[in-house]
């Protein structure tokens, strides 16, 4: 198995992300962050994951 | 000596022909080109000619020849190697990957198919010399002899090999696709977790779900192995077409399974969404020598 790293987090809502690793790209509106989500899943070639809590994590497989 | 000669030469034709009946020429398995078509094509055929001389040259006191099967065994062991190398190294060029189980499964297939090739020779061979010994038949007759035996052998030896399919050891449907929050369904087994809207919608509209019911105990372990999961991902798309890139891991296909049943579900996104197809590709995958289990002890031998 590979190993699974999360490359950026993408969030509507700062107070949910603390303390993180990977850099996190703050959105206005949801289309915003979904729009910056897809944008840098396309350069690292990884994929957006929804975590349902106004977060999207990228995650390379 | 005339006679052994042309009994040689026929065993040598046996054992090629058993390696030409043998090779598969389709899209799902290696070899599908030339090159490599005409390059097993000719290991059969030293394979027959190891195998055919064996006999006569114990037959003239010979015994060095005993050498011959240790250089066969290497021979073949080579082709293994060979075949495992080569694969192993495509492996990265695919989008969709073989995985090891099946690269191997398919490399001691071809060192198999060797084996036939030799073990038909030698057996044809060793059939009409002592023929020869005993009835001191005539050379035409003798050749007959060896025609028919060999092709009897040929045939049951090829349906020793002939590998069990996923369609003996399970029923497929097809299945439901949908989402539930971000997580990719089929039927009720999550697959992924999906954020990007657009490619959820584009799942939804191409994508093909399959659900594999195995039949028994045995095949819910054999399908639990991961590298028989894999050749069935790799045969879909192979024969299939993937409709992916290596951007989009969003359209990569995956199977999953349901551990309270054991049943797989998997999910791929082609080029021509025809689940009837995809049904009928699953059901040809071979069952991997190494994937396959009997937990239910039903074929425990005693002592």
């Amino acid at each position: 198995m590979a190993k699974e790293t999360i490359v950026a987090i993408v969030t509507t809502n700062k107070e949910k992300v603390l303390y993180s690793g990977p850099p996190v790209f703050y959105a206005e509106s949801k289309e915003e962050a979904e729009k910056t989500a897809m944008l840098l899943s396309k350069i690292t070639l990884a994929m957006i994951h929804d975590v349902e809590n106004e977060c999207f994590i990228i995650v390379q497989h | 000596m005339e006679n052994s000669i042309s009994v040689i030469f026929i065993a040598i034709i046996m054992g090629t022909l058993a390696r030409v009946l043998m090779i598969r020429v389709d899209y799902r398995q290696y070899p599908s080109y030339p090159q490599s078509f005409v390059s097993h094509l000719i290991l059969g055929f030293v394979a027959a000619c190891l195998g055919a001389v064996v006999t006569p040259a114990f037959l003239t006191k010979d015994y060095g020849a005993v050498t011959f099967l240790a250089l066969a065994t290497a021979q073949f062991k080579d082709i293994r190697s060979m075949e495992r190398d080569s694969l192993e190294r495509l492996e990265n060029m695919e989008l969709v990957r073989r995985g090891e189980a099946y690269i191997e499964d398919i490399a001691k297939r071809f060192e198999a198919r060797n084996y036939v090739s030799f073990l038909t020779s030698f057996s044809v061979c060793t059939i009409s010399s002592i023929l020869n010994h005993i009835f001191e038949l005539e050379v035409f007759l003798l050749l007959i002899v060896e025609i028919v035996f060999g092709f009897f052998l040929i045939l049951f030896l090829k349906s020793i090999l002939k590998p069990n399919t996923i369609a003996d050891i399970a029923d497929i449907k097809e299945g439901k696709i949908h989402f539930k929050g971000p997580l990719l369904m089929v039927d009720e087994v999550v697959i992924m977790n999906i954020g990007y809207q657009v490619s959820k919608d584009i799942i939804l509209e191409k994508g093909m779900g399959i659900t594999i019911y195995p039949k028994d105990e045995n095949a819910v372990a054999t399908l639990a192995n991961i590298g028989q999961r894999q050749a069935i991902i790799h045969n879909l798309a192979s024969q299939l077409g993937i409709r992916k890139d290596v951007d989009e891991p969003d359209f990569t296909p995956l199977a999953r399974r349901e551990p309270s049943t054991g049943n797989i579900s998997l999910f791929i996104l082609t080029m021509n969404n025809i689940p009837r197809d995809g049904i009928v590709i699953a059901k040809n995958v071979p069952v991997l020598e190494s994937a396959r289990r009997k937990p239910d002890g039903s074929e425990k031998k005693e002592g």
